[in-house]
């Protein structure tokens, strides 16, 4: 029982503190100076290990979405009972006139 | 308020092009996703379910409804339907959207390549249709604070109500060469779209409940140009006169920066219902949405056979059924044209004459006495809240000779006015003509006997004089009755 | 009454239809060993005592009232705490969701009280299921029932560790590359990850949609398909379910024939980086499996040594996209909402706070493998491998049955040993994720105790999707095998450690 178990391409993509910190951003997650520090060489050495992918990704090859080939899934247009309101708002963090009661929205005029 | 030019000399100097992005919500019984009653409305968070709401562990399934709706729209479009279309994921976080995803479709969507031709003022201008794709609404958010305002607000509240509302987004391809007519056809477009909605059953279509929303799209090039200019994105314009008048707007404002040696900012703008249009959020920094295909369904691949199904449905194509109706109602090409001129009335006419009006009729009601009342509140025709077969209802009181014209018209307005149907408002304005022929024959006597002279005239044979005594029968009955009747009825006492 | 749980969930099932044991005996002898050995083994999060002492009341009432009931009524089960139970608090093990009680149950959750099946509780897990040694919880770690100081597998070892130690005899987990495999196979436990879309993912709180399957976690190969044939079968709910009668899984287990059959040795899956006791005991298995009429044969699929890579390209993109409802707004943590600070930090805070760093590491690897400009290069090449590994399957099962490697390269590894080192933690998944990624089903089996450490080792087995039940025939066999040559399935022999002798109630 021969071969080796992973791939690696040996092609470093090193992301830098600065385009972790934009993702995170993106993600909407806030990270410390100290966070940027671990996570960024963590990153690189998966990204790493995941860059053997596009050595036998061809271009005639059909990508895979789903394990298996379904298609026109569908549900009849029929009404079904929900949750009650109470239901609804009741692990909200924060509620007012029965609706969910969020932070002020900044920076977008919508 | 921004600098403007004239409209005319901009037209002089630049060529337009438009691009419409309208979303249609779909008047299914359930949401796209999930099993929730789909109904506008209703109490806040009432019409939510754990799909809807984005709680863990939550699934969607599609709604097959909504595909047929999507395909039907399509084909109306004129569009070709995808074998196998996928949905995807827009990522993006906002309040509105549970899941911080919006379920989309992206780079396959259902409907592809169509095409309208519109007939504006005698003239015939295609468009084309890029795609028609589905996708999900998001719920709905109050501001609090002292404006209501999104910028200034303490906090936000959000109904999820409409959260999951089947949405399709019908996005045209860039549209040129319309030149001075570009706002007019662009006001055309969105109101064929109306009509087709509601004539496919597939929405209300109601612009003011926001069943039709648009985002104009529009960008200048100097004359000649190859080349497309920077263009804007105008949101909210949710009237038909409002994307005429953002487009007006935008080509003034356009024209003046470009004339004053200035560049457009390719930006989102906001169409403000005082007649002008404000920056929003800038393109430069588009938002990175990460679209995929959607893991959680699996791809829609309508069969051929199913498609054809779909297309037997549909509704006749408006210009075959413009020409069938002039041949039915017997109405000359100057006629029709009015008829076609005027937004909405075509059905109303078709649909009131289907109530049982003589075509003339409902053409005179529609193209007059109501256009005119929608025109005081700057309303669209089928916006007036009266009804095709209330209109034939009146016809046909008129018809019977309850009503006389005159009267008729204040039906109407009892009727536009919320007081009821019509019979109602006959009723309680006392508007029918008098009938009885005790009443009117009491009204006869008593003038026969107040103008002796007149009538001794008419007695020796002068019938031209027997108008003084209508005239004077007609102001005692004030105005409720049939002039004709009453003459016969003089003419019979003095024979 | 503790010979009770040393009982299989079948043999349970038969005495509570017999009315030799009631439902509400048995689950208060569960009880009892959660209350005495829990402290030790952390394998729950949250015990319904109440609640499963009522549902095991009512199957008794209607036991009692004449009623036939399915072969698995009255028998007690942990449920992975990243089903739904509507009322029931459901973590996902993630300081984000505590406190939080669905308004719903998960369809599997929901038709195994439907089966009568006692939920004792909510079992514990790596957070929101990404790990694979139940490490990354956000309330402490489970330890191995085998060796304390070890980890029991994750992302479901606490289902595991509950099974190991006596404390259920059934369990559900959930396996997205290899959570319910992994576990099972360092614990000595059976753990099957059914086809995908075979069982219900409604109300399974996601992690990786196109990968994730829930499956059945028991001691014994017919306890496993028994829980599987409740669980499993189309669920409108969910669109990926599969439309399709469930495979014979039960009947499978219980032949255990496998005379004629043809098993491949997956080539790649093996070699480096296996510990030698892991490679023995697998070897063992195969001349077991030889011994017991199989053909064995070596099949080489030459694109799974990719696996891993495309693994950590697809799970993190739709892992940043699953979570991201995690933000503060509906349900769960809020922090940071001072009054003047916007929607957008308040997000932001919420999740710095309320996920842990493996998580984060995951979503923001997500959000990149997403973005605009490395589509293409990351997920869309991932999906390519994809089809190369199920491809790579399809040629395999032409001339094979079933396909058979280890189940996980190493025994159980120690609490903390990995923690720090992702690539060498992703390592233990190595055998486990192209099931994942093809969709086929695939299970662990226990195969005996690694002569350098004296943990089990686990032997996985293949099948082709909607061949659910090959997993269980071939499972069975070697259960069968090694039981005469142990004397016993392998948790047996923990069995004293765990179960107090002479203590009879």
């Amino acid at each position: 029982m021969a071969g080796s178990p992973i791939h690696t391409s040996g092609v470093s993509v090193a992301l830098s503190t600065e385009e972790v910190a934009r993702l995170a951003g993106l993600a909407r997650i806030t990270v410390s100076a100290e966070e940027l520090a671990t996570i960024a060489p963590q990153l690189d050495i998966v990204l790493d290990a995941v860059a053997s992918v596009s050595e036998v990704a061809n271009a005639d090859v059909t990508p895979m979405t789903h394990a298996l080939p379904l298609t026109n899934v569908f549900r009849d247009d029929v009404v079904r009972p929900g949750l009650t309101r109470e239901q609804a708002l009741a692990m909200a963090p924060a509620v007012e006139e029965d609706r969910f009661r969020v932070p002020r929205i900044l920076g977008e005029e919508a | 308020m921004a600098e403007l030019m004239d409209y005319d000399e901009v037209l002089a100097r630049f060529d337009p092009t438009l691009g419409l992005e309208v979303h249609v919500e779909l008047n299914t019984a359930t949401k796209m996703f999930c099993a929730c009653d789909n109904s506008p409305g209703g109490e806040p968070n009432t019409k939510v379910c754990p799909v809807c709401l984005g709680l863990p562990g939550s699934l969607p399934v599609v709604n097959g409804r909504a595909v047929e709706s999507a395909i039907r729209i399509g084909l109306a479009l004129g569009c070709s339907i995808a074998p196998w279309s996928r949905f995807a994921r827009k990522n993006y976080f906002y309040p509105d959207m549970t899941k911080d995803f919006q379920t989309s479709q992206y780079d396959e969507p259902i409907c592809f390549d169509g095409h309208v031709d519109l007939l504006v003022d005698g003239q015939t201008y295609g468009i084309e249709i890029e795609r028609v794709h589905m996708e999900e609404d998001a719920g709905k958010l109050t501001h609090a604070g002292a404006s209501g305002r999104i910028q200034d607000a303490d906090y936000s509240l959000v109904d999820y109500n409409r959260a999951g509302t089947p949405l399709m987004e019908i996005v045209t391809k860039p549209i040129g060469g319309l030149g001075a007519h570009t706002p007019d056809v662009g006001r055309a477009y969105l109101a064929h779209l109306r009509d087709l909605m509601v004539a496919l059953g597939v929405s209300d279509a109601r612009m003011e409940a926001g069943n039709l929303r648009c985002d104009v799209n529009i960008s200048l090039a100097p004359k000649g140009a190859t080349e497309l200019g920077k263009r804007t994105e105008t949101k909210n314009v949710n009237s038909l006169r409002a994307v005429e008048d953002a487009l007006r707007y935008e080509i003034r404002r356009q024209g003046a920066l470009l004339s004053a040696g200035g560049s457009v900012t390719q930006e989102t703008r906001h169409w403000n219902e005082q007649g002008w249009t404000s920056p929003g959020r800038s393109k430069e920094q588009a938002e990175d949405y990460r679209y995929f295909p959607e893991p959680d369904l699996v791809p829609v691949a309508p069969s051929a056979a199913w498609i054809e199904e779909l297309r037997a449905t549909l509704p006749e194509p408006p210009a075959q059924r413009r020409a069938r109706l002039q041949t039915q109602w017997g109405f000359t090409d100057l006629e029709m044209r009015d008829v076609v001129g005027t937004s909405g009335s075509l059905d109303l006419i078709d649909a009131t004459v289907g109530a049982g009006a003589s075509a003339s009729s409902a053409r005179k009601w529609w193209l007059g006495e109501l256009a005119r009342r929608a025109n005081e509140t700057d309303a669209e025709l089928a916006d007036l809240p009266i009804t095709p077969a209330q209109v034939a209802r009146v016809q046909a009181l008129v018809d019977a000779g309850t009503l006389t014209d005159k009267l008729a018209r204040s039906v109407f307005e009892g009727v536009l006015a919320g007081e009821g149907d019509p019979d109602a408002v006959v009723a309680s304005r006392g508007l029918a003509v008098v009938s009885d022929d005790g009443a009117l024959g009491e009204a006869v006597d008593a003038v026969i006997a107040a103008q002796p002279d007149v009538a001794d005239k008419i007695r020796a044979g002068k019938v031209q004089a027997a108008g003084a005594l209508i005239g004077a029968v007609m102001k005692a009955m004030r105005g409720q009755a049939d002039a004709a009747r009453v003459r016969e009825l003089i003419l019979e006492r003095l024979a | 009454m503790t010979d009770v749980i040393r009982l299989t969930a079948a043999e349970l099932g038969r005495k509570i239809a017999a009315r030799e044991l009631t439902a509400v005996a048995v689950t208060q002898a569960f009880l009892d060993q959660i209350a005495r050995n829990d402290d030790a083994v952390h394998a729950f999060l949250y015990v319904d005592a109440e609640g499963a002492l009522a549902q095991a009341a009512a199957v008794d009432a209607r036991l009692d009232a004449g009623e036939t009931m399915g072969p698995l009524a009255g028998v007690p089960l942990a449920l992975k705490d990243l089903f739904t139970q509507a009322g029931l608090p459901t973590t996902a093990g993630s300081r984000m969701l505590q406190g939080w009680r669905p308004p719903y149950s998960a369809t599997v959750t929901q038709r195994l009280i439907d089966a009568g099946i006692v939920i004792l509780g909510k079992t514990n897990l790596d957070e929101f299921a990404m790990g694979s040694s139940t490490e990354n919880s956000a309330f402490g770690p489970t330890h191995n029932p085998w060796d304390l100081a070890r980890i029991p597998g994750g992302s479901g070892g606490g289902s595991s560790a509950s099974l190991a130690a006596f404390e259920a005899p059934l369990a559900m987990g959930t396996d997205t590359g290899g959570s319910i495999r992994q576990p099972a196979s360092v614990t000595g436990t059976v753990g099957v990850k059914p086809t995908y879309g075979g069982t219900s993912r409604f109300g399974v709180i996601a992690m990786a949609s196109s990968l994730d399957q829930p499956g059945p976690c028991a001691r014994t190969v017919l306890d496993a398909a028994l829980l599987h044939e409740v669980i499993a079968g189309h669920d409108p709910l969910d669109s990926t379910s599969i439309d399709a009668p469930v495979p014979p899984v039960v009947e499978a287990a219980r032949s255990g024939d496998v005379s004629g059959m043809k098993i491949g040795v997956v080539t790649e899956l093996g070699g480096e980086g296996y510990a030698p006791g892991v490679e023995q005991r697998f070897g063992e298995a195969l001349d077991l499996l030889r011994a017991a009429g199989a053909e064995i044969v070596e099949v080489s699929c030459p694109h799974f040594s990719y696996a891993l890579g495309a693994y950590y390209l697809i799970m993190p993109s739709e892992v940043s996209s699953n979570l991201a409802r995690y933000d503060g707004m509906r349900y769960g943590l809020r922090a940071g909402d001072d009054g003047s600070r916007g929607t957008e930090e308040v997000m932001a805070l919420t999740r710095e706070e309320g996920f842990g760093a493996e998580v984060k590491r995951r979503i923001i690897l997500g959000t990149y493998a997403l973005s605009s400009g490395y589509y293409d290069a990351y997920y869309g090449s991932a999906q390519k491998v994809r089809r190369l590994i199920a491809d790579d399957f399809d040629a395999a099962f032409a001339q094979v049955d079933v396909l058979v490697s280890p189940s996980t390269p190493t025994t159980a590894f120690r609490i903390g040993e990995r923690i720090d080192d992702p690539l060498a933690m992703y390592k233990s998944d190595l055998c486990t994720i192209p099931s994942n990624m093809a969709g086929n089903a695939s299970g662990s089996f226990p195969a005996g105790l690694a002569p350098e450490d004296g943990l089990p080792v686990g032997f996985q087995v293949m099948a082709p999707p909607l061949a659910d039940d090959r997993v269980y025939r071939v499972g069975a066999a070697l259960e069968r095998a090694v039981a005469e040559r142990d004397g016993g399935v392998l948790t047996d022999q923990i069995a004293a450690r765990w179960v107090p002798q002479a203590q009879e109630a």
